[in-house]
């Protein structure tokens, strides 16, 4: 038996809005707003980034599990904006959440989807018996150059989710995963560039949309579960349309999608964006309830997984729920904006 | 480029990261930053290390309108004294909160941030700030 034993969400306290992104650009902001369904982004501030999202996300799912940093085993940072080339957001967490040195630990980079890359490496450690608990952080402050198509969503966040093996403590079992990856070049960003360059309409047909098609229905095979057999579904969301359209393609009910779509408030998180979603759909679940959620990263790959909410749930709820808890915000215009994520380059 | 503040920057990362400092099992006082000799016993203290708790309360404050160096481009930005719940005191910056909420004996909690970042290519310090709750 493997399962998520405790789950954290981090989103920043500033937002900027579509519009207001827009009006710098001299762009129908209501118009771009409604066509990518996104009202407004979170923002990193200037002392903010992919590692210090990833250790108050990681704190909060400690909470939840109930456990002390040094029982982690191994600790999994999927991001594309570690903020070093070189030198392991990993080992910063582990030191911050004061794991013991005797836990392994790397970074891992695919795009959006790295986070849960983690969470299946942490379920095979777990499964194996490696380990006992292994931390999974899907964790970015994305970066959008400014007047491309992507500033409008590319935001700041970061999900933590805590895989373990015992029965007693496990508050969403993994029933399965599976997935679903090809040499797709829909978006990328090269070691020295700054921000990522993308191949516009190509990122969806060939790109989210068969792969995350590809990995459900595989899922659904393996399975033989129906879409409708889950009340939630959470998919990946670069925007607030692609994962109502999912929904639309596997006959999924919207209302399923709802809960875990926090991108129309907060934007795209990157590697955040399913693990977000997935802690919201958590903070409401109900035991026996079930869960499919599928990531994507360009590039391209999704993983999917089903779950079973567990009786345990009742006891390990997040404190403050996201839906709460991205209440809290501070609204910047594009000039602290541009500070805060350092695009003034004389600073 | 050299950085020759490197050992003693991770010297610092327990203190930074998670609070930890001391406590003289003979006063029993906390203190943070660790002491090297209790102020209160001198040669008769016992100083063990402790992490503190990571919120508390703001005893005094400021707002900086002149950073000193590598914090030029963060002002205006606010400095407290924060009495941990234990009774040792820090001194943070105050992020993430309302000008307005910035009193003497507002509730804070303690938040994990870059705290210099100076040098593109050089090592980022990170630690602790702390933010206004409620």
């Amino acid at each position: 038996m493997v399962g998520i034993i405790g789950y954290g969400v981090h989103v920043p306290l500033r937002r900027i809005t579509v519009e207001e992104i827009a009006r710098v650009w001299k762009k129908d902001g209501k118009k771009i707003s409604n066509a990518i369904g996104v009202k407004e982004k979170a923002v990193g501030a200037f002392d903010e980034d992919a590692c210090t999202l990833a250790v108050e996300a990681s704190r909060k799912a400690l909470e939840t599990a109930g456990i002390s940093g040094e029982k982690i085993g191994a600790i999994f940072v999927g991001s594309e904006s570690h903020p070093y080339a070189v030198k392991p957001t990993a080992s910063i967490v582990g030191d911050a959440i004061q794991a013991s040195p005797e836990y392994m630990a790397a970074d891992l980079e695919f795009a959006c989807k790295a986070g849960t890359a983690g969470m299946q490496m942490c379920m095979g450690l777990v499964k194996s018996g490696m380990i006992e608990y292994g931390l999974a952080i899907g964790t970015d402050t994305a970066q959008g150059r400014p007047n491309d198509a992507l500033e409008f969503t590319a935001g700041s966040g970061a999900g933590a989710i805590i895989i373990g093996g015992k029965q007693e403590e496990i508050i969403a079992e993994i029933d399965e995963t599976y997935s679903y990856t090809t040499d797709t070049p829909d978006f990328w960003r090269r070691q020295q560039a700054e921000f990522p360059q993308h191949g516009g309409r190509f990122t969806g047909e060939p790109a989210y949309f068969k792969h995350v098609l590809g990995a459900v229905k595989g899922l659904l095979a393996k399975t033989k579960m129906n879409p409708n057999d889950f009340d939630y579904a959470v998919f990946h969301q670069p925007n607030g349309k692609f994962p109502k359209q999912i929904a639309k393609m596997l006959g999924i009910e919207e209302k399923r999608v709802l809960q875990g779509l926090l991108t129309p408030m907060i934007g795209n998180t990157y590697s955040g964006s399913s693990i977000v979603g997935l802690g919201s759909v958590l903070d409401i679940a109900k035991p026996g309830e079930k869960i499919l959620m599928a990531s994507y990263g360009s590039g391209a790959g999704s993983d999917a997984f089903a779950l079973t909410v567990t009786e345990n749930i009742r006891e390990k709820r997040a404190k403050v729920p996201v839906l709460e808890m991205i209440k809290e915000k501070e609204y910047i215009d594009y000039t602290e904006y541009a500070k805060h994520r350092k695009k003034i380059k004389t600073m | 480029m050299p950085h020759s503040a490197l050992p003693l920057q991770w010297r610092r990362y327990p203190e930074r990261y998670y609070l930890k400092g001391n406590y003289c099992e003979n006063c029993k006082q906390s203190f943070f930053p660790a002491r090297t000799v209790c102020p209160n016993c001198r040669r008769k203290g016992k100083l063990v290390e402790k992490s503190m708790p990571h919120s508390g309360k703001i005893v005094s404050w400021t707002e900086l309108f002149v950073g000193p160096f590598g914090f030029e481009q963060e002002t205006p930005y606010f400095l407290a004294i924060v009495e941990l719940e234990n009774g040792a005191k820090a001194l943070s910056q105050i992020v993430d909160s309302d000008a307005k909420k910035i009193k003497i004996g507002a509730k804070v909690k303690k938040v994990f941030r870059k705290i210099s970042d100076i040098d593109p290519e050089g090592p980022i310090a990170y630690g602790y700030k702390f933010k206004v709750v409620g």
